[in-house]
């Protein structure tokens, strides 16, 4: 059955993306059906999905994040009495069990693009006696929301291009996401922070695109503060966590500033591990494999923090041989680390992805692009075991995005796989050798432009360029 | 450190072939309650190495563990509690796991196993010349 799915307008590229995750969680559907109402474009917050049962719906519209209702529509129309037509023509055994005497409602009255004034929304109430409502209304807690949403035609003040023209639905609510999640673990109530702690909204969506679930077992080979792995143990999971660095893993701020007062802090089941490893050099016993179901990390990749690996910088090039730690050291010793690029970084999480996932367990990670003329490349990594299912852009400065990658392991891994992988990558690595130059990342999105080009274009013409469609941005 | 992380770590030490199971120093355990989760256990028997985790859990000061266990006894609720609490709620707060062969001591500080290994125990970048050939083209071979 086709239900009308309204979401948040925001993470444009995770709307669509989230809610295909979850229909596989609660509803084993490996590809779901969409369609867009009339007139709207594909940005628009309004979307027509097809689902096999209405408790599917209701449990991915509670769990996801993005998704503000899952109606039932009842009708839609680019009038109001195109609306009545269409509720009056929509099937009586429908409509009538929401309608009886023994039922509470209510009415909501939404718009996207503009505001409705009190005396409008009454207005718009009034104008649905054509609907036999029979039951009592509640406000406060109803048995059944209904929902009047309509979006105007004066386009560009709503963030969308100007096509849009005016449409009007009426629906009954089926579910919604629970957004009170994000005030309770925003990052500015965390007790323990890091510069690159995961906004909680993302640690969420993160967590879906995952499939994470009660008795899972998580890992993030990059915890740093634990933000990643607080969603997923919100969710139930049972979470380990990694990280090269040992302030950030063990000591943080004091005994009640670290990752595991983090989970206390929600009153959440902690990790059931947390070490110090080098992602490069994982300590994971030989014949150890498929025992994560899900990874979900975001790499460091230079332009916030950088990663590190065993190993000097002097002694990766060559020009010194190991350092011998003398024997009376070896207690207290603190071993030198190197740059880590993000092209190795990648490979080497891909590699332990591919060995250490169940099947069908899910790769989520971030993966930086530089945008181009607004246009970005899509090479993202592949690899032989692995399916990548989505790909959701979040557009962070005119120079650069990060892409949150859903990987999907349907291959086991073998030695032939682990070989043909280094093959494999070796062709993406080659053309990406700009990723292995120190910093390279980083100066594309901090230096200043190319002067030449500031003076071409003058201040009104950027003020032109300057694009009216929001688009990614929000 | 719960038992659980020890079976999965081994020392990767350059020249090492066995380094599994890590043996444990103990300084302070601590048991910390865990929920119990059946289905986390059946899931998890079959990747686990049985007789490391009942020397572990000895090692620890619990020995409750039958020698060998097969995919029968996850059955018995008696048993699921004893595996429970040797693998989920046993914490090594401070000690050492150590390298079965080379006797190289890594630290277990708050509860934090310390696996990071020192410059000159990093196998060779043999490794490194297959994956990141371009490292190897620009600053020459690294023997």
């Amino acid at each position: 059955m086709w239900y009308l799915c309204v979401f948040y307008h925001r993470l444009l590229d995770y709307r669509r993306a989230e809610v295909e995750s979850l229909a596989e969680m609660f509803g084993g559907l490996s590809s779901l059906e969409w369609r867009l109402p009339e007139n709207q474009h594909p940005d628009s917050p309004f979307h027509l999905v097809n689902l096999p049962s209405e408790d599917i719906a209701r449990k991915i519209a509670n769990r996801s994040i993005l998704v503000k209702g899952i109606y039932e529509l009842w009708g839609e129309g680019s009038s109001y009495e195109q609306l009545e037509e269409a509720i009056k023509s929509y099937p009586d055994d429908r409509k009538w069990p929401y309608l009886t005497c023994d039922t509470t409602f209510k009415v909501i009255v939404d718009s996207f693009g503009k505001a409705t004034s009190f005396q409008e929304q009454n207005d718009r109430i009034k104008s649905l006696a054509y609907i036999p409502f029979k039951g009592r209304v509640n406000l406060k807690n109803p048995d059944h929301s209904f929902w009047f949403m309509e979006t105007d035609d004066y386009g560009a003040h709503n963030g969308l291009p100007p096509v849009v023209q005016k449409r009007i639905f009426f629906g009954r609510l089926v579910g919604g996401a629970d957004r009170k999640l994000l005030p309770t673990y925003q990052l500015k109530s965390r007790t323990y922070l890091g510069p690159t702690a995961m906004d909680a909204e993302m640690a969420f969506l993160m967590a879906n695109q995952a499939l994470v679930a009660p008795g899972k077992l998580v890992y993030d080979p990059f915890v740093g503060t634990g933000s990643i792995l607080v969603a997923a143990a919100h969710f139930g999971a049972m979470t380990m966590g990694a990280d090269i660095d040992i302030r950030a893993v063990r000591d943080g701020r004091g005994p009640d500033c670290n990752v595991w007062s983090n989970f206390k802090q929600y009153g959440l089941q902690l990790p059931v591990a947390l070490l110090r490893a080098d992602n490069s050099l994982p300590p994971w016993r030989p014949g150890l494999k498929e025992i994560f179901d899900a990874i979900i990390c975001d790499p460091p990749y230079g332009v916030r923090a950088g990663g590190r690996k065993s190993g000097g910088r002097k002694l990766l090039k060559g020009i010194v041989g190991p350092y011998t730690v003398p024997d009376d050291k070896r207690t207290d010793h603190i071993p030198s680390t190197a740059p880590y690029s993000l092209a190795e970084c990648v490979h080497d999480l891909l590699d332990l992805a591919a060995r250490m996932l169940v099947m069908g367990g899910r790769l989520v990670y971030f993966y930086p692009v530089l945008r181009e003329d607004d246009v970005v490349d899509n090479h993202f990594p592949e690899h032989p075991c692995f399916k990548l299912i989505a790909s959701s852009e979040q557009i962070l400065s005119s120079r650069y995005s990060r892409v949150l990658l859903t990987m999907v392991k349907t291959g086991s891994y073998t030695d032939k796989i682990a070989e043909a992988a280094k093959i494999k990558h070796q062709d993406f690595k080659e053309n990406y050798v700009k990723w292995l130059e120190d910093g390279n990342l980083h100066s594309s999105v901090f230096s200043p432009a190319h002067p030449q080009l500031c003076e071409e274009t003058d201040s009104k013409l950027c003020k032109d360029l300057k694009p009216k469609y929001r688009g990614k941005y929000v | 450190m719960r038992l659980f992380t020890h079976n999965m770590l081994s020392s990767n030490i350059k020249g090492v072939a066995n380094g599994f199971p890590l043996r444990i120093e103990v300084e302070q355990v601590l048991e910390k309650q865990v929920d119990f989760n059946p289905d986390f256990l059946k899931n998890l028997f079959p990747k686990l190495e049985w007789k490391a985790l009942v020397d572990a859990a000895r090692t620890m000061g619990y020995a409750e563990l039958p020698e060998e266990a097969d995919s029968l006894m996850l059955e018995s609720e008696e048993f699921l509690r004893k595996f429970h609490h040797a693998l989920l709620e046993l914490h090594l707060e401070e000690g050492a796991l150590v390298c079965p062969e080379t006797g190289r001591k890594f630290p277990v500080n708050k509860g934090i196993p310390n696996m990071l290994l020192h410059e000159d125990e990093v196998p060779d970048l043999a490794c490194n010349q297959v994956l990141c050939p371009t490292i190897c083209e620009r600053y020459g071979k690294v023997d």
